[in-house]
């Protein structure tokens, strides 16, 4: 059993860079991952404009009947976002966790090129740690 | 509730990892010592320096980000104050102080009395023109374009050229707005 089903990492223009799936409940397809993606971009984007609260920095958690989906928007303009079993907590403990492993392992890779895919390998290794260590973590909660 | 960010960069400095600073010193020196062997012209090196910083600069902002838990600054002022205050501390070890504002707060000095980049430099006469630590005004001015403002980072002083301190001008050009270019009456 999954707390986290998926994970995506959006660039500032919308676009998807990183999708990794996690237990087979909300699989997607690369199409249905990439529209997803840019769907959330618009509707974090649209949130921002309709909020009465001035300064919104855009939706942060989505709650379906089954599933939730954290998001977290780095100032630079990247998104984070998981999605997960519903009332999934503390969230926002490993998407920061995740940024600043892409800050390590993507952006300091000098063959990295900005906002493009990412298919950086120590990234993968560390990620699936921290996201092991969020799981085992979980069950202690 | 966004942490309230913190006003000085010890305890991230403590944090993070280290390398030794004499291989910093010396690597950096190698690296402006090799540009001008290939380009050879002083002016070309300074810009390569600017160049280069400028590419650190973008992908560093959002280590800085990601590790100091700094939150949206308010105003241009707190900007250049985490600058010197945090940021400084948590890649260079130093901390630098903020002056000359002037009237309408866009424009300052970031004043560094040490700074590690020149440990073991002296100018020789054929580089007279050179900016050594140009790397470093490229950095912030590619740190700051990620975060929705346009710079121009310059050296006015520079103990290299036996200035008392090293002072680094920082005017902020544009800020670019967040929101998308929505243009409804059109």
């Amino acid at each position: 059993m999954a707390a986290i089903y998926s994970l995506y990492i959006i660039n500032k223009s919308g676009g998807l860079i990183f999708y990794k799936d996690y237990g087979s409940a909300g699989r997607m397809d690369t199409n249905d991952s990439l529209r997803l993606a840019s769907l959330w971009h618009s509707m974090h984007a649209i949130s921002q404009q309709l909020s009465p609260v001035h300064g919104c920095s855009g939706i942060e958690l989505l709650e379906a009947d089954t599933f939730d989906l954290h998001c977290f928007q780095s100032l630079t303009g990247t998104k984070f976002f998981v999605v997960s079993e519903p009332g999934t907590q503390h969230m926002d403990g490993l998407l920061k966790q995740i940024y600043e492993l892409y800050t390590d392992y993507v952006l300091k890779n000098p063959f990295y090129e900005m906002e493009m895919p990412i298919r950086c390998e120590l990234f993968d290794i560390n990620l699936a740690q921290a996201v092991l260590k969020d799981r085992v973590a979980l069950l202690g909660r | 509730m966004a942490p309230v960010a913190p006003r000085s960069g010890d305890a991230i400095f403590a944090s993070v990892e280290r390398v030794n600073s004499e291989l910093f010193t010396l690597t950096y020196g190698a690296i402006v010592r090799q540009l001008l062997t290939d380009l050879e012209e002083v002016d070309e090196v300074n810009k390569q320096l600017d160049q280069m910083g400028y590419n650190i600069g973008v992908r560093l902002v959002d280590e800085f980000l990601a590790k100091s838990n700094v939150s949206r600054c308010v105003d241009f002022k707190e900007t250049t104050e985490v600058i010197a205050k945090v940021g400084f501390k948590m890649f260079l070890g130093v901390t630098a102080s903020v002056t000359n504002w002037d009237a309408d707060g866009t424009s300052c000095s970031l004043i560094l009395e040490d700074n590690p980049l020149v440990d073991f430099v002296e100018l020789p006469d054929t580089c007279q023109g050179l900016y050594y630590c140009n790397i470093i005004s490229g950095v912030i001015r590619g740190a700051l374009e990620m975060v929705s403002m346009k710079t121009e980072v310059s050296w006015i002083r520079d103990m290299l050229r036996g200035d008392d301190v090293f002072e680094l001008h920082v005017k902020l050009l544009k800020q670019v707005p967040e929101e998308y270019p929505y243009k409804d009456d059109e």
